[in-house]
């Protein structure tokens, strides 16, 4: 899982009100090279929730991406870059997503995250 | 990619090992999601640079041909944990990187997952009546250009409607018919839901 998907993900259960963004607990990271293209980053930036973002590629360890964003910023190839390897590149492999309401975990398993939620979440 | 190439790609795919009659789990053929994807990007440009969910994913047919097509971005979410381990293998084979999530599609309409595009063959709801509309309402909700999805073609009339009229489609059409041959995956269906009318729908939001 990439953080471009833990951007999407959120703790459904019923009656949480906030149950985004899911905290993340790293027990295993994996990075494995994709084309950078510039053009998809700039489609996908509008919809990124970039607090969530640039925090939870700190808890995979990159501290490079500024806590403030401009859409200026689009134009520069050195933010993009660093912009492409925290969204695409990285993935959690093992670990867990927690709800940052409720601290229910949601594990993390061979890149898998189960959000699976029990019957009497729903 | 030519059409070819993709679909013997996908005829290579390892399929359901156990498939679970309750969820419906049959795959794609290689033939028919060869020619779905093929069309999604030639003739509509939806696949190739844009973001992809295929819900109820299964083995991987669908996301994985739009990543060989050429997607930036491609997300499969199902319920059942042993398809995604072996789609997830089929995608290591192919060198392609998707992200699965393991999650009752039903459940996704309330989140932000957002995507340009949706492809899925979602349970034609034999089992439990209403399922692919199920899935197509969640579709509306997180595509934000198009789905591709494949009905029963006895549905067609009740499909067009519910689309365009409650789940806020904008346009819905039918790309082509097709046959769905369940016969050696459902060895004690019924016997006239063996081969069955399927249509591929094109749903705009
Ligand atoms: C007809 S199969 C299609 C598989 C694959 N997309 C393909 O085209 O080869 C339907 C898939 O939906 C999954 N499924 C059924 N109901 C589901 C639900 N409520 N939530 C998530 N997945 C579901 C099944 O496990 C199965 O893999």
């Amino acid at each position: 899982m990439r953080l471009l998907t833990h951007n999407m993900l959120s703790c459904n259960i019923k009656g949480v009100s906030k149950g985004f963004p899911l905290g993340i607990e790293v027990a295993k990271l994996e990075t494995k090279t994709v084309e950078f293209n510039p053009q998809f980053l700039r489609h996908s930036f509008p919809k990124i929730e970039w607090k969530a973002f640039q925090e939870a590629a700190k808890t995979l360890g990159v501290n490079d991406l500024p806590e403030q964003v401009e859409p200026s910023m689009l134009d520069d190839d050195d933010f993009l870059r660093r912009f492409h390897h925290a969204l695409l590149e990285i993935h959690l492999e093992e670990g867990d997503l927690v709800c940052p309401e409720t601290g229910r975990k949601f594990p993390v398993a061979k890149g898998i995250p189960n959000m699976l939620l029990n019957e009497d979440e729903v | 990619m030519k059409l070819k190439q993709l679909e013997s790609e996908l005829g290579h795919l390892v399929q359901f090992q156990s498939p679970k009659i309750e969820l419906e789990q049959y795959p794609t053929g290689a033939h028919i999601a060869s020619r779905m994807m093929y069309m999604a990007e030639s003739n509509f440009g939806d696949i190739c640079g844009k973001s992809i969910a295929d819900l109820g994913c299964g083995c991987g047919t669908l996301g994985v041909a739009a990543s060989l097509l050429g997607a930036s971005y491609v997300i499969g979410f199902d319920q059942d944990l042993a398809a995604l381990d072996t789609a997830q293998e089929n995608c290591r084979d192919l060198e392609i990187d998707m992200d699965f999530v393991q999650c009752d599609v039903k459940s996704l309409g309330l989140t932000r997952i957002s995507v340009d595009t949706v492809v899925m063959n979602p349970p034609f709801g034999t089992r439990r009546k209403g399922a692919d509309m199920e899935f197509l309402s969640v579709a509306l909700k997180i595509a934000r250009t198009a789905i591709y999805s494949l009905h029963k073609s006895s549905t067609r009339q009740h499909v067009k409607r519910a689309a365009l009229q409650d789940l806020g489609a904008k346009t819905a059409e039918v790309l082509f018919e097709l046959r769905f041959d369940l016969k050696s995956l459902y060895k004690f269906h019924k016997k006239q839901e063996l081969d069955i009318a399927v249509d591929l729908w094109r749903f705009t939001v």
